[in-house]
């Protein structure tokens, strides 16, 4: 169980880079004309750091139970 | 038309795949064999989160705002990340109070309150009706579309159609027939749908496979990758405002609003509560949830901007709805099976939705809104009615008809006012609401019922305020000037900009205005009012969820009469099986307190009908004592905290106590070390200083009379050597048992024939003997079972008994005896002399160090008073004993003392006969 | 005539020593091997000083001296303690008993010489 509450609370660590990432200041960098691979620069970053985040999501649930 | 006719039968027969699907998980369940206790299938019926408002109206949504789509769907992707902490509670909580909605946890929370059953149902149905409105709208207007198949037509609502002939209503009528067959096949008490869940699960991997279809094609064959489609977007007009935060896509506080919004209405919307808490079998599927729902989001959303940049580009501006791009681009390029997957998709994300809705609705409508009034209702003589349960299945089944239809009135009435994406966050804002009264009830017990009541109805009001009635003036319900200049031209009461309020956007005023109020009113009530007992209880229940499993039933006292309570839940859940669940109580958990069966019976009700109406209906056959807010304080604070306080607190003194004992004895202890050392070394020093004495003193005599005689002088050498001898040995000895006591000595054991060393030791004490004219009596047994030990330590052991036995036996005619018997697990070897004996006093004191038997005999013994402690030592090391038997011998005739000493035999001979048996060979 | 000297101390190679020793310088030497057997010379020879080992069987010296003070006839006897303890207490305690030198083992036999004849040269 100790393991559970150690990724319980490795999950809310990622719930609050989650909303570090998607809020401001960090999505003003992003906020720009600029492209990545001929995509969009905001586009590109959201989804690249909503797949970040559900990476990170697997990585503690399915992880830890190893 | 052959199309049409497609349409029709591909839709009718989807719905019957569905409702085969339903069919066979409900069956499945029924025979114990569920399908849905899986966490892919739990994953899959959460994302009933994406409706058409997602298949359809995201890309409608980016059509105007861009990336602005995305906050409704990071939301529920950070919440995901606190499903573990949150969710799970609420599971935790729901289960161990049978709850089975949203109203019937906040109503249970706060005290089992009808009232504020009855107001969450209100809110969720007033704020839901638009959603499904929605739904309604979607399905009709893909079906219109396709319909007029290959052209691409927008329907128009301006074209004056009456109910008979709109698709909408048929599909509702049709829909509400679906969920009724399939939501409400029977009642049961843990209010779970295990085939729907499994229709819903299957519907999510439709919808996805179905949009991705669209997505890749658009993408991949109409165009040549993202990079390309985003490259060729450039050209369109206002296209970098789509791209950035500050314009359309909205500026950073609204993107914040938004997220937000979407955080809680993936907790509280009635379908997410059903789907994730409800219908929930195994809190572990959580964890797979977390990662795989945020995961689908992502999946289904990755395409949504290539569809819009694509649609944009095709149509020219204002001829098709961005809303049916996802439709009529497949239309358009002539793919029209691709187009009739995109319907079914369309069709299964609002199917879905409804579906779940209209249940978690119906049940509510029922449970905390229909029930508690109806049993209030003495004429109906409700109370007295034998088999309820077919009337709470009549009252769910008209419940989903009524919603649907008054879906259907909201989508006729006001369906064009607002683009899909924006009914579905009027509905987003208004289960916001539920979210201080639910989470407060979870983690704050001092959270009232009064605190919630005030705050859900005040941000009730100003969510209807501030956004319902903006939407009702825009559909020109109201005069459009109760927007622009507020009511009666009262400028700060504007709804769009309350107390002038202004740059803001709606949806973050009215969440701003309706949350603060809400919140305000709820902390501040409760933290000035009083809660009532039965409150007090609730929140206890619920706060500590995870640390008072299976309680309440202590909270309830007084008198039942079990037929009666039997009979009444066999009125809600039907005789049989109301007499199955109780059976079936009692041999799981025994013969149990009447308080037990009425919380079990209220638990079986409550499933049914709802906390609050369980209660009145209890009420009605059993007689309550009520308990006071006291006693119930007694009850549960004692048991649950002050007990454990106390159990802590006496655990740690107890600890404290007991580390105060072992460290006094510790500190005892170690004070009797250092005395016993400082003895030791005084001793120690004296015993030393004796020889010296003498070497010394004749050293000096030698010394100062160079001329002494011959014989004279050889005897003082020779008492100098003899005394030198002495002191080396009592040193050695010294350093031996300082050693033995450290534990620094180096053991050599193994097996050892302890004859052959009995007659090592003879031989070596042969001479001692014949000076002193000692017979010796050998006594062993025939064969003397090997044991384990160091050979010179034993050896050692026996010359130090054999020299004392000829020192103090007796002096004219000494005898010593050594004999060896085999014990049953030991050997045991006696030495015994015909001496004056010990003292009984003495008998323990020999064994300390440098203690003689001593203070009374004429002579001074020899010996460094060494021997018997280290001996001692040495056969406790084997773990044998060394122990002196002796008849006193006061009067100096004594019958001597037996020095005797055991050693455990060697583990293969264990099990040697007694003595004086011939031992088998065993090895 | 010639001073008596008791010697009590039960290590038989110290008394051969301690004899020799005394005798050699010209006093009579008494021997006892416990307190017991000491307290009888004492009665029996009222030697002119003692000699008294602490560490002895039967009766320990410090019982002995105390024996010799309780009793006013042997006022004038010297007691000269020896002992193998040469803890700080046990000298005192030999002292505070009417010990009137107390000596360690093992001693310098010229130092023990002086110290018998200073005791009893005054007579």
């Amino acid at each position: 169980m100790a393991n559970r509450t150690l990724w319980a609370q490795r999950l809310v660590a990622l719930f609050l880079l989650g909303c570090l990432l998607f809020s401001y200041p960090l999505l003003a960098l992003f906020d720009s004309r600029g492209e990545v691979f001929g995509i969009p620069l905001l586009f590109a970053y959201l989804f690249a750091a909503w797949a970040l985040l559900i990476v990170l999501m697997i990585w503690v649930v399915e992880g830890s139970r190893r | 038309m052959p199309l049409g006719g497609l349409i029709l039968l591909t839709s009718c027969a989807y719905l019957g795949v569905l409702f085969a699907i339903a069919y066979w998980g409900d069956k499945r369940a029924d025979a114990g064999r569920s399908i849905i206790a899986n966490p892919y299938i739990y994953a899959l019926s959460m994302a009933v989160y994406a409706t058409s408002w997602t298949f359809y109206g995201s890309v409608g949504r980016a059509a105007v705002s861009g990336v602005g789509f995305l906050p409704i769907y990071l939301g529920p992707t950070l919440m995901a990340a606190l499903f573990w902490l949150v969710l799970r509670k609420m599971i935790r909580i729901s289960k161990a109070n049978r709850i089975t909605s949203i109203a019937d946890f906040i109503a249970a929370r706060y005290g089992k309150s009808a009232l504020l059953g009855g107001l969450v149902t209100l809110i969720a149905v007033v704020g839901v009706i638009p959603y499904i409105a929605l739904q309604l709208k979607a399905v009709s207007s893909s079906f219109l579309i396709f319909w007029q198949y290959p052209a691409i037509q927008m329907p128009s609502q301006s074209e004056a159609m009456g109910p008979l002939q709109d698709t909408a209503l048929y599909v509702a009528l049709l829909l509400a027939l679906f969920t009724i067959v399939f939501g409400t096949r029977h009642l049961d008490a843990t209010e779970r749908h295990e085939g729907m869940v499994a229709a819903i699960a299957f519907e999510s991997l439709v919808k996805l496979l179905a949009f991705l279809a669209v997505g890749i094609f658009v993408t991949f064959v109409l165009y040549d990758g993202f990079a390309d489609i985003f490259d060729r977007a450039a050209q369109l007009p206002d296209i970098g405002q789509l791209l950035t935060l500050g314009g359309p896509a909205g500026t950073y506080s609204s993107w914040a609003a938004l997220i937000f919004l979407s955080m809680l209405s993936i907790l509280f919307l009635p379908r997410q509560f059903q789907i994730s808490v409800v219908e929930n079998v195994n809190e572990n599927h959580l964890a797979k949830a977390i990662w795989l729902f945020p995961l689908y989001l992502l999946a289904i959303n990755i395409f949504v901007l290539p569809i819009t940049f694509a649609g944009l580009m095709h149509f020219s501006a204002g001829t098709v709805d961005a809303d049916t791009f996802v439709l009529t681009l497949p239309m358009v390029h002539r793919q029209e099976a691709l187009a009739l997957l995109v319907f079914v998709g369309g069709l299964s994300a609002a199917t879905g939705m409804v579906i779940v809705e209209t249940i978690a609705l119906s049940t509510m409508i029922c449970n905390d809104l229909a029930m508690p009034l109806l049993l209030r209702w003495k004429a109906l003589g409700l109370a007295q009615r034998r088999d309820l349960s077919r009337l709470l299945l009549g009252i769910r089944r008209g419940a989903i008809l009524l919603l649907m239809l008054l879906g259907y009135m909201y989508y006729r009435a006001a369906g064009e006012a607002y683009a899909l994406v924006s009914i579905g966050l009027v509905s987003f804002a208004a289960v916001a609401q539920f979210a201080p009264a639910m989470l407060g009830g979870m983690y704050w017990k001092q959270g009232s019922r009064a605190g919630a009541l005030w705050g859900l109805s005040l941000g009730f009001l100003l969510w209807a305020y501030t956004l319902l009635l903006p939407a009702f003036a825009k559909s020109g319900w109201l005069p459009l000037s109760f927007i622009e200049q507020g009511p009666f031209a009262i400028t700060w009461l504007k709804p769009t900009a309350l107390f002038g309020l202004d740059g803001v956007d709606e949806l973050g005023h009215s969440l701003f205005w309706s949350l603060l109020v809400n919140l305000g009113a709820y902390v501040g009530v409760s933290l000035f009012g009083r809660q009532s007992s039965r409150e007090h209880a609730q929140a206890l229940l619920f706060v500590d969820v995870f640390k008072s499993a299976g309680r309440g039933a202590s909270l309830w006292r007084g008198s039942a009469s079990m037929t009666e309570v039997i009979a009444l839940v066999g009125r809600f859940l039907g005789p049989d099986r109301a007499a199955a669940a109780f059976a079936n109580y009692a041999s799981r958990r025994g013969q149990r307190s009447s308080a037990d069966l009425v919380h079990f019976a209220e638990q079986q009700l409550a499933g049914a009908i709802g906390a609050a109406s369980a209660r009145v209906m209890l009420a009605s056959v059993v007689q309550e004592e009520p308990l006071g807010m006291e006693e119930v304080l007694g009850i549960l604070d004692e048991t649950s905290q002050v007990i454990a306080y106390s159990r802590r607190l006496e655990q740690q003194s107890q600890e404290l106590e007991t580390a105060t004992r072992e460290l006094r004895a510790a500190n005892e202890r170690l004070r009797e070390l250092d005395r016993l050392k400082d003895d030791f070394i005084s001793t120690v020093t004296h015993e030393l200083r004796t020889p010296l004495t003498s070497i010394r003193a004749f050293s000096e005599i030698l010394n100062d009379n160079p001329d002494l005689e011959q014989a004279q002088r050889a005897q003082f050498i020779a008492i100098i050597v003899k005394e030198s001898e002495r002191l080396t040995r009592m040193i050695n000895q010294v350093l031996d048992l300082a050693k033995l006591e450290a534990g620094r000595v180096e053991w050599h054991a193994s097996e050892i024939d302890l004859a052959e060393v009995i007659d090592d030791a003879l031989a070596t004490t042969s001479q001692l003997m014949q000076e002193r004219g000692v017979d010796i009596q050998l006594d062993l047994p025939p064969r003397v079972p090997p044991v384990i030990a160091d050979r010179d330590r034993l050896l050692q052991v026996l010359l130090n008994l054999i020299t004392n036995a000829i020192k103090f036996c007796d002096r004219e005619s000494g005898r010593i005896g050594i004999a060896v018997q085999v014990l049953p697990e030991a050997l045991q070897v006696d030495v015994r002399d015909n001496g004056r004996g010990i003292d009984a006093a003495d008998q323990d004191t020999i064994f300390e160090k440098f203690r003689q038997a001593g203070d009374n005999l004429t002579e001074k013994p020899q010996g460094t008073g060494l021997g018997l402690p280290i001996s001692r030592q040495i056969v406790e090391h084997f773990g044998g004993r060394l122990w002196v038997h002796s008849e006193s011998g006061r009067s100096g005739t004594g019958k001597g003392a037996t020095f005797s000493f055991t050693l455990p035999l060697g583990q293969s001979d264990v099990a040697v006969p007694g003595p004086g048996h011939e031992t088998e060979d065993k090895t | 005539m010639s001073k008596t000297v008791l010697i009590a101390d039960d290590e038989p190679n110290i008394v051969i020593s301690l004899e020799f020793l005394l005798k050699q310088a010209g006093y009579r030497v008494v021997v006892a091997h416990d307190g017991q057997e000491a307290l009888e010379a004492i009665r029996r020879e009222s030697p002119d000083l003692v000699l008294l080992d602490v560490m002895l069987p039967r009766l320990s010296g410090f019982d002995v001296c105390q024996k010799i003070r309780e009793n006013p006839d042997w006022r004038d006897m010297r007691v000269l303690m020896l002992t193998a303890k040469g803890r700080e207490v046990e000298v005192s305690k030999g002292l505070a008993l009417g010990a009137d030198a107390y000596i360690t083992k093992p001693f310098s036999t010229q130092e023990l010489l002086a110290e018998i004849a200073t005791h009893l040269g005054g007579k």
